[in-house]
């Protein structure tokens, strides 16, 4: 499992895709969305968190397709649901693997946007953590996402509708921690509701991706 | 006739307007799909049943 | 004999011949009966003035919009569960209803919200919940669309739909906590069982008689619809086949 680990982000970080596109894509966001709103660096303030967060969850999103894709095409798909570990298991492992390619860098890259879009001060130790917490859970859902439309020629688009639904609750949960967090008020029951988000996705959710990448490979 | 709506005129009628086309819409659509595939499928069925007929004889 | 028994296509279609036509002129009868009462029988609202006749569509549309998803659940685990082909292809019968009972209470809910609230569209918690409710549908109707074999596309659906469920719900409660985190609630409150009186109460449960007929109807003839087209599907295959 640990050997599956490691090749899949090696084949992220090589394959060149997942891992810088997303990041770029998040710092585009930050840049464009002060260009359309304008400079006041009290409305930026104010609209920071959920900008930062809607940044992070679409550039999640932009390399969810290639998460089971590339190993479906390729014949390898077929090799790990035979394979002696449980697909649950190698689900689980994907995401995560997804969750170090993706998620922890725009997690890490996240208070320098902090600073492009005037995030108030309290606001960046919130933004970390909460991001730290909540984009496991966007992986893990976008690895459900991804099972259900592995088999399709053209799954990306039909990926997004799918998936974005689901992340509702994550998004608001984790913004809320950050602009509670920014205004200086208690974050700890946003934040619970967050880490439960991400523990349930990820005791629950291997199981319902297994099962679609199953009915898929039939 | 209609029943003095007063000022909120536009968006009762607005509502019912909406809805009822909507409503009809998607009973359209359903009746006419219906009809369709069982205009197709009548068909098919009867060329099927023929081949039945055709091979059975040979 | 069993209710199961009808989970046969055959069976279900011979019943459905018999029954629809009864369920279609009663759901005609008391939609329009139940409309019509509420539009000319009943009196304006001393606040809300004639918008109140509004209530008559908005809530029997958002009644249904969530059963609507209930009953496509409740299809899906019974396809999961038991493999009845009919149960599957009613949870896909009743999605685009749903949806179109969805967008009706969101489109009369704006309406209503115009004169009333003074605009067209705030991120209420029920509104909000509408909206995301209807993109659960789109999501279910594109996947269904988008899966070419029918039993996959079915697994899959009921997969995304008990998921989704989960998902729908907790949606739901995030919303509430959301907007009571930025917004006072109570002004926006759509509580309307409270201020319900009797005169708009009796016209209002035929509407929402009306739209539950409306609903069993539609699935109902959908459904049919829905298995003729797949033995068409596999008529055609035979064809090619030789």
């Amino acid at each position: 499992m640990i050997a599956l680990l490691i090749r899949d982000m090696r084949l992220a970080m090589r394959a060149g895709g997942g891992f810088g596109l997303g990041l770029a894509f998040f710092l585009l966001v930050a840049v464009l969305v002060p260009l359309g709103v304008g400079p006041e660096s009290a409305t930026l303030a104010k609209i920071a968190p959920g900008i930062l967060w809607v940044g992070a969850l679409l550039a999640c999103l932009l390399s969810l397709d290639r998460l089971f894709a590339l190993d479906f095409e390729d014949g390898s798909l077929d090799l790990l649901v035979t394979a002696p570990i449980p697909l649950e298991g190698v689900v689980a492992i994907k995401a995560l693997a997804h969750w170090a390619v993706t998620g922890l860098p725009l997690t890490l890259v996240a208070p320098v946007l902090g600073i492009l879009l005037n995030l108030p001060d309290a606001g960046f130790y919130w933004l970390v953590v909460s991001l730290l917490l909540g984009t496991p859970a966007l992986s893990m859902i976008g690895a459900f996402g991804a099972a259900l439309t592995v088999g399709l020629k053209r799954g990306g688009l039909l990926l997004s509708l799918l998936v974005l639904p689901l992340y509702v609750p994550t998004l608001i949960f984790g913004a809320e921690v950050v602009k509670r967090g920014a205004e200086g008020m208690a974050t700890s029951t946003p934040l619970a509701l967050l880490a439960a988000i991400t523990a349930g996705a990820s005791a629950l959710l291997p199981f319902a991706a297994a099962a679609a990448i199953r009915i898929n490979l039939r | 006739m209609i029943p003095d709506l007063g000022k909120y005129a536009d968006a009762v009628l607005g509502s019912y307007a909406a809805s009822l086309g909507l409503i009809t819409a998607l009973v359209a659509w359903s009746l006419w799909r219906g009809a369709r595939i069982r205009r197709t499928l009548a068909e098919v069925e009867a060329r099927a049943a023929k081949a039945k007929e055709a091979k059975r004889n040979v | 004999m069993s209710l199961w028994e009808y989970a046969n296509p055959q069976k279900f279609m011979q019943l459905s011949r018999r029954v629809l036509p009864f369920v279609a002129a009663a759901s005609v009868l008391c939609l329009l009966g139940g409309l019509a009462w509420g539009f000319f029988g009943t009196p304006d609202d001393y606040k809300q003035g004639s918008t109140v006749k509004i209530i008559y569509l908005h809530v029997p549309a958002a009644m249904m919009a969530i059963n609507a998803w209930v009953m496509m659940l409740a299809a899906s685990l019974v396809w999961l569960i038991r493999r009845h082909h009919v149960s599957a292809l009613a949870a896909k019968a009743a999605a685009p209803v749903g949806l179109t009972f969805t967008l009706i209470a969101l489109a009369t809910g704006a309406l209503w919200g115009q004169p009333m609230w003074g605009t067209w569209w705030a991120w209420d918690p029920r509104l909000t919940s509408f909206l995301i409710l209807a993109l659960f549908y789109l999501g279910y109707m594109a996947l269904w669309q988008a899966v070419d074999d029918p039993d996959t596309a079915a697994d899959l659906t009921g997969v995304l739909c008990i998921v989704g469920s989960v998902f729908a719900l907790l949606s739901r409660y995030a919303v509430n906590f959301w907007n009571q985190g930025l917004h006072q609630g109570a002004s926006l409150s759509l509580d309307k069982e409270e201020n319900v009186a009797d005169v708009f109460w009796f016209p209002l449960l035929v509407c929402i008689a009306g739209f539950v007929l409306l609903f069993l109807t539609l699935v109902l003839l959908r459904t049919r619809t829905e298995i003729r087209s797949r033995r068409l599907n596999a008529l055609l295959a035979r064809e090619r086949m030789g």
